[in-house]
């Protein structure tokens, strides 16, 4: 009984500088057996603590109370200690011990997903991502999960917030593949269609000695993007895919290759009927609002296209080539085009012309010559990036390894 | 409202124009003469074959039947009798004891051939033996047997002495692939023939570059097709009738030329080359067109090409690539037509190509899509206009984008590694 009292008065003791930390990190890691005995005291303890000057003991605290299942009200509780504690921790003592803060983190959102209320834990797992982040191009066990956590509570921009850092540090490959799949469908969500697909393609070409579903999911959804995004699709990966996507990927998604060969006849009544015959199977991968969005992309470029070849045309002639009903829903495309800025065009509603124009953009503005700058500055940085593969190449057995495995 | 009028009279009737004459039928007699040995035959057969006309099917039937008659070929004349089937009379029916008397004849001549050839071979006269195998090959080629005369022929390759010698296995060979319509064969030789060390008769030359135009012919390559007929000497004249006439190295090379050629080739290689010039006198009606085609007088032009469909279809080596030439004239015609504009009326311009101006829009449509043509439809108006690409814009969109998938794919590459790094770490790790 005095072993926790006393612990505690070390946690409040020992919690100023860091020095006394790693002291008090020893001391936690030795009472860590005997604090799992006395699980059912251990909540009411917390409040004595202050989690952000605390945070380490705490930490092993609140640790070792989510170990065991929790019920009812308890659960509640535990949810808001939780929350509170991850967001006021401080970063550099919950480093002390990442692990231990992972796997609060992850009972947390399995706490969070129970109580059918995901939203209640977007905020928190963003603080702690970027807590237990060392920098911002470390992909932490906590990516996916907070990910999972936007899609869910449909908070796609919190989720848009963290894939803007580029990922190029991975722990494990399952966390990198579910980060660029709940990232792709995040992003496909907010309609970043460019942003997507690059989640998704890392996920397809990504090196893999097996195929593994979630691979499978991405390359679905990445046929459908690719439609949406370029009006097209190639069957055939970038030859640096490892070889057991390259075989099976096509096989277990018929459906998706069959779409994009029915799209690019050009035809939209085909492709109406395409899926109207496979929806059953659209809708159990959950891909058909997608699909949706692809069959009426393929209006969008029907339109674009007459853009490259009429300089004026009637609503009438528009509806009538890429098959729209009525002139009135034609103006109703165009229109749309027009404020998404996929097309530039007028319309005349007094004798239904529409009138097609050149794009205005004459590279000359302040803005794009900022935005010429900064691709510049990114196209740099990317060089030195580039020389950091050049480096890993130069490692001999590294080298060597490679060699063995992809020649 | 001159200058509509003289946009108009582009392709417009002039009446100081003479008419067009070529609308009438094929004169098969003579057609058939321009040609001798079997292939008169084909062409004839292929004529029957094709035509919808009775009375032209019998004729080129009975004139076949006659042909056939005075060579040595039982296969086809039967063949040809069927044909027939006692449409002409009884003097054009099945004559068993001809057959018989050349079957006989051909068994004991073989026999001959082969035991003077084994002689030659017993004594190993060189010259000997590549003569008893030509006589093979000829022995063949009159009795049908193109495959076995093309083997002897080609057999005679090893006992040539002379570049002569090599050159007349060539075009043996050259003869026969073309009857059997294997025309990758035919560029083989031609290009053995033309890598002979000395240096080749100017007939010789002509030749080669009719067989080598049929080749490219045949497999598509208009362009191709058309610079070698393009070349072909007036020392041809009638020398190579068995395949070819120099009226149809007009037509051939004119066809191909107006569907490949620019306009600037068009008019180096075409109308100010002497000595295509001799063969286009040949036949006027491609002659006229050509030149139409190059004053930008297109109805005339096409009509032209449209009078002249109905005999091109009866063509053996062109029936099947007419459609597609035909296409690409009218294509270039009709870039060639918009080019020099800034902007021109499509009714105007429906009116030169004796179209509607709605099937216009289509066909310009379509060539806008493709590229072909850098203007825009102004579809109220009925106008067309060009469109000059903006250098500068298009370079600053290609730039960025550029720009952008280099940063994506250094980013993945680098992704990439690091996973093969992982997996390697992680194995390191367990040995």
């Amino acid at each position: 009984m005095n072993t926790v009292e006393s612990l505690v008065t070390q946690i409040q003791g020992l919690s100023g500088n860091s020095s006394d930390l790693s002291a008090l990190h020893n001391y936690l890691k030795q009472a860590e057996e005997s604090l799992r005995s006395e699980l059912s005291r251990l909540l009411p303890f917390l409040h004595q603590l202050d989690p952000s000057v605390h945070s380490l003991g705490y930490l092993y605290i609140l640790e070792a109370c989510t170990s065991s299942p929790v019920w009812g009200d308890q659960r509640d509780m535990i949810v808001s200690t939780t929350a509170r504690f991850i967001t006021f921790c401080a970063a550099e003592q919950i480093r002390m011990a990442p692990d231990l803060f992972i796997n609060v983190c992850k009972r947390f959102k399995e706490q969070v997903m129970l109580l059918e209320a995901p939203i209640r834990g977007v905020a928190p797992l963003l603080a702690a991502t970027r807590k237990v982040q060392l920098n911002s191009e470390h992909l932490t066990p906590l990516h996916p999960d907070f990910l999972q956590l936007c899609l869910l509570a449909k908070c796609y921009k919190a989720g848009i917030s963290i894939l803007e850092d580029d990922i190029f540090e991975v722990d494990q490959p399952r966390d990198f593949f579910l980060y660029c799949y709940y990232g792709g469908t995040i992003c496909i969500g907010q309609k970043r269609f460019q942003k997507a697909l690059e989640l998704l393609h890392n996920v397809v070409t990504a090196p893999m000695s097996t195929i593994n579903a979630i691979a499978v999911e991405a390359y679905k959804k990445y046929v459908l993007v690719s439609l949406i995004q370029y009006g097209q699709f190639s069957t055939s990966l970038p030859k640096y895919t490892s070889s057991a996507a390259q075989r099976n990927l096509k096989n277990f998604c018929q459906p998706y290759i069959e779409l994009a060969m029915s799209y690019s006849s050009g035809k939209i009544s085909e492709l109406e009927s395409f899926v109207q015959t496979n929806r059953e199977k659209f809708e159990s991968d959950k891909n058909l609002g997608l699909v949706k969005q692809v069959v009426s992309s393929m209006y969008k470029r029907n339109i674009q296209r007459l853009t490259q070849t009429y300089l004026t045309l009637s609503l009438q002639d528009i509806a009538n080539t890429v098959q729209l009903s009525s002139s009135k829903e034609a103006e109703m495309h165009v229109l749309q085009m027009i404020q998404d800025g996929q097309i530039h065009a007028t319309i005349n509603q007094k004798d239904g012309m529409v009138r097609f124009l050149e794009d205005p953009e004459q590279y000359k503005t302040c803005e794009m010559i900022e935005r010429i700058d900064s691709s510049i500055q990114r196209i740099l940085s990317s060089v030195e990036l580039s020389l950091k593969i050049i480096n890993y190449h130069k490692e001999k057995p590294f080298r060597c390894y490679i060699w063995a495995k992809y020649n | 409202m001159e200058a509509d009028d003289e946009i108009y009279a582009n392709g417009g009737d002039d009446s100081s124009r003479k008419p067009i004459i070529s609308g009438e039928q094929l004169d098969i007699e003579a057609y058939a003469g321009l040609y001798t040995g079997r292939t008169k035959i084909v062409r004839l057969l292929f004529i029957a074959d094709h035509t919808d006309n009775t009375t032209m099917q019998l004729e080129a039937l009975r004139m076949a039947y006659d042909e056939i008659k005075k060579g040595e070929n039982t296969q086809l004349f039967r063949e040809v009798v069927q044909k027939i089937d006692g449409r002409l009379g009884p003097k054009y029916s099945m004559d068993s004891r001809w057959c018989d008397t050349v079957d006989r004849r051909a068994e004991q001549r073989k026999e001959r051939l082969e035991n003077e050839l084994n002689a030659y071979k017993t004594n190993l006269i060189k010259e000997s033996i590549r003569m008893g195998f030509n006589d093979f090959g000829d022995f063949y080629y009159a009795h049908g047997l193109l495959g076995d005369a093309f083997k002897s022929y080609v057999k005679t390759r090893d006992y040539c002495t002379t570049s002569k010698h090599i050159i007349y296995m060539c075009m043996s060979a050259i003869l026969v692939s073309i009857e059997m319509g294997q025309f990758t064969h035919v560029t083989s030789y031609v290009g053995k023939a033309e890598q002979t060390p000395e240096a080749l008769e100017p007939v010789s030359v002509s030749k080669l570059r009719c067989a080598a135009g049929l080749a490219h012919l045949e497999s598509k390559k208009y362009k191709l097709a058309a610079r070698k007929f393009l070349e072909v000497g007036p020392e041809l004249g009638n020398s190579y009738n068995e395949v070819i006439a120099s009226q149809d190295v007009a037509t051939y090379g004119g066809l191909c030329a107006l569907a490949s050629l620019d306009r600037s080739e068009l008019k180096a290689k075409v109308i100010d080359n002497v000595n295509f010039r001799n063969f286009l006198e040949l036949v006027p009606e491609v002659r006229e067109l050509i030149h139409d085609f190059y004053s930008s007088r297109y109805a005339s032009c096409l009509d032209y090409l449209e009078n002249l469909k109905a005999n091109l279809l009866l063509d053996i080596h062109l029936h099947d690539h007419v459609e597609v030439l035909y296409d690409q004239i009218r294509c270039k015609a009709l870039i060639q037509y918009t080019h020099p504009f800034l902007s021109v009326d499509l009714r105007m311009m429906a009116n030169a190509f004796k179209t509607t101006v709605a099937g216009l829009e289509k066909e310009l449509e379509a060539l806008i899509t493709d590229n072909q043509i850098q203007a825009r439809i102004d579809s109220h108006n009925k106008i067309l206009y060009a469109r000059h690409a903006d250098q500068r814009n298009a370079t600053f969109q290609r730039v960025l984008q550029t720009g952008s998938e280099f940063e994506r794919d250094v980013r993945a590459m680098l992704l990439r590694a690091n996973l093969i790094k992982h997996e390697y770490n992680l194995r390191s790790r367990k040995h």
